[in-house]
């Protein structure tokens, strides 16, 4: 579905993102770890077209994406939810998921899929009146996941939906990741710290040292790869 | 109910007015005598005045925190304006707008031509004031060099009149369009930068268009500026004085009423919602699918829109402009006039502009001390309601404490 071909990014004289290559299939949970600063996030901005590529190709689908707009990547099907959540804060939860589906121009199914995100995170129902940034953590990270859901994106790009959250909520948090890849067949593309969990819900798995890739590999064979336990599992 | 705490602070204020202001006040130099007057009277008056008005502001603060923490004690819908709950039951609502209608309506029957006059430039203001909210308000973009396009309008009519016999009505939606087109040329540069930044360049951008018109003589007739304006026609009839300022007062209603019904109708669209995301979060925007620069710029060209409009409106009110009308300082009043009402607010906007407009016009009973009065209210203003005379709507809301407490565990 969506392939990087040698990509390079970064911001002004900083290079983060040194040339990867990575591929994510159909249907699939991948997720590209790292340690702080390993280029992750901006690996996950650079294919949303919001850092712009320096070079290297992106396809998605055969078709190169790396010179388009952010507005039109989404377009197509890529929708990011950004680290650190990013919701609005003085909209309600509901105009919140309302402007995730701004690019629709089918309002029945998007009341369908308004449905079935409430389905999902029923507390979102609850507080649909509610400004946003009234919101806890977790909270706010399922409203942005849902949001994301709204513009019912094809590859799911998710960075951090674990960041500063209690475990007994960042379990809920997976255990939906899963369930949308399962329920519609998303893909999901999956940006974490905490490679335990990560590798636990992936199938495959890239890991990014130096704004380069170092490992990739089955999430199986990364959770039992020595050098991977001791630098990220700390076993 | 007053601290000694408080007493004591308010003293020392006043020991420091009575410093500051001792060069001014108490020493009188009469240069034609060559003699020094010492006025100690002054300094008892300052004193005294420093001391009562800090402790009026004291226990005014002190009532003002004191309120914030009961709000949050009840549940009640008091953080929301008493205006904003009449607006939203539909029979209170058609009652203040028919009030309000036929108030405008009769005002020139009743008062003088020049309150109708005075009305009709704060109804200008409720258009520049409208217009910088869809840019300040909603889309959050600090433009400080609106005024540049109210500029462009005023000089669209003076100078299309001048030149080729243009008239009013021709002129009007063709000076809203140049400045909406002013907008889109300065925005595609510019709206790259964000807050601060931007600030600065459309100050920027206010300057260059008033140094350009007061500089190229040939063009705009520079510092002396255009006259010989025609007023609206109507339907050729020719109109004394009076006559015609009226009209135009009535003019004015109608600008101001089709200026609301657009704005209200823009506000709650979907370009109006991708304006307040924009202003809330630009990468969550992106990630959203939200053309950030398309959106910025119809904020931009439809703000300009208006001043443009607003501006062949002076034009042709006064009769005569020149470069003088169009200095930063106008640009500072719409940008207060936004803010002061809340921004995001229509309603607000409105009365921002006519307390603004209106208040040093009836405030000229105390003659030298009117810009004073005028300054110390709007601090006043600013720090008891900082989120405005009536905040936007969305900025409310009411906050359900049981079904919080409920899905803590959550």
């Amino acid at each position: 579905m969506l392939k990087l071909e040698k990509v390079q990014s970064g911001y002004g004289n900083i290079l983060a993102v040194k040339g990867i290559s990575l591929e994510v299939n159909d249907g699939e949970i991948i997720t590209l770890i790292g340690a702080n600063g390993a280029g992750k996030s901006t690996t996950l901005l650079t294919i949303s077209g919001i850092v712009p590529c320096r070079s290297g190709r992106i396809l998605l689908k055969g078709e190169e994406i790396q010179s388009l707009e952010s507005d039109a990547i989404v377009k197509k099907g890529v929708v990011q939810v950004p680290e650190g959540r990013h919701i609005f804060p003085q909209l309600s939860v509901q105009e919140n998921l309302d402007m995730g589906a701004f690019m629709r121009t089918d309002p029945r199914k998007v009341k369908d899929d308004l449905d079935y995100v409430y389905s999902l995170f029923p507390i979102l129902k609850e507080r649909r009146h509610q400004d946003g940034g009234t919101l806890s953590g977790g909270e706010q990270q399922m409203l942005a996941m849902s949001r994301a859901l709204m513009a019912r994106p094809q590859l799911l790009l998710l960075d951090e939906p674990s960041m500063g959250l209690a475990p007994l909520i960042i379990k809920q948090i997976f255990e939906i990741i899963q369930k949308i890849n399962q329920e519609s067949n998303t893909t999901i593309f999956l940006v974490e710290q905490n490679a335990n969990l990560a590798l636990q819900v992936a199938n495959r798995g890239y890991v990014l040292e130096n704004g380069k890739i170092t490992i990739s590999g089955s999430a199986k064979s990364l959770l039992e790869n020595q050098d991977i336990r001791k630098a990220y599992l700390g076993l | 109910m007053i601290t000694f705490q408080e007493l004591k602070r308010s003293f020392f204020i006043s020991l420091w007015f009575v410093f500051l202001t001792f060069p001014i006040m108490v020493i009188r130099v009469d240069s034609i005598e060559k003699t020094v007057q010492w006025r100690w009277m002054n300094m008892l008056y300052v004193a005294v005045g420093a001391f009562i008005l800090s402790l009026i502001f004291r226990y005014m603060m002190r009532r003002k925190e004191g309120q914030s923490a009961d709000d949050d004690e009840e549940t009640s819908t008091s953080d929301q304006h008493l205006i904003h709950r009449w607006l939203t039951v539909p029979r209170y609502r058609n009652i203040i707008y028919g009030v309000m209608l036929t108030l405008a309506l009769v005002l020139p029957l009743v008062f003088s031509t020049y309150q109708t006059s005075i009305m009709t430039t704060a109804l200008l203001y409720v258009v520049l004031g409208l217009g910088l909210n869809i840019v300040v308000g909603l889309a959050g973009l600090l433009d400080l060099g609106y005024v540049a396009f109210y500029a462009v309008g005023a000089y669209t009519y003076a100078l299309l009149y001048h030149f080729f016999g243009m008239s009013f009505w021709i002129v009007l939606p063709l000076g809203g369009m140049l400045a909406a087109v002013f907008g889109i040329l300065l925005g595609i540069p510019v709206l790259r930068l964000r807050g601060d930044y931007l600030a600065i360049v459309t100050l920027g951008f206010g300057e260059i268009i008033r140094l350009i018109l007061e500089n190229w003589g040939e063009f705009s007739q520079g510092p002396s500026g255009v006259s010989n304006i025609p007023r609206p026609s109507f339907f050729g009839i020719d109109m004394s004085l009076d006559t015609a300022l009226i009209y135009i007062y009535y003019l004015m209603i109608a600008f101001v009423i089709f200026t609301i019904f657009i704005v209200n109708r823009l506000q709650n669209s979907r370009l109006g919602r991708a304006w307040v995301a924009l202003r809330e979060d630009e990468i969550a925007c992106q990630a959203m699918g939200i053309d950030k620069m398309k959106t910025k710029l119809a904020a931009f060209s439809l703000g300009a829109f208006w001043a443009g409009i607003a501006g062949v409106i002076f034009a042709a009110k006064t009769t005569f402009i020149s470069p003088r009308s169009f200095t930063f300082i106008e640009s500072a009043i719409i940008l207060s006039i936004v803010v002061l009402g809340g921004m995001g607010s229509i309603i607000g906007v409105i009365i921002g502009a006519m307390v603004l407009i209106l208040l040093p016009e009836y405030l000229r009973f105390l003659s030298e001390y009117r810009m004073l009065a005028f300054g110390a209210i709007l601090v006043c203003m600013m720090v008891f309601r900082p989120q405005g005379i009536i905040a936007s709507v969305r900025r409310t809301y009411t906050y359900n404490k049981k079904e919080t407490a409920d899905g803590e565990g959550a």
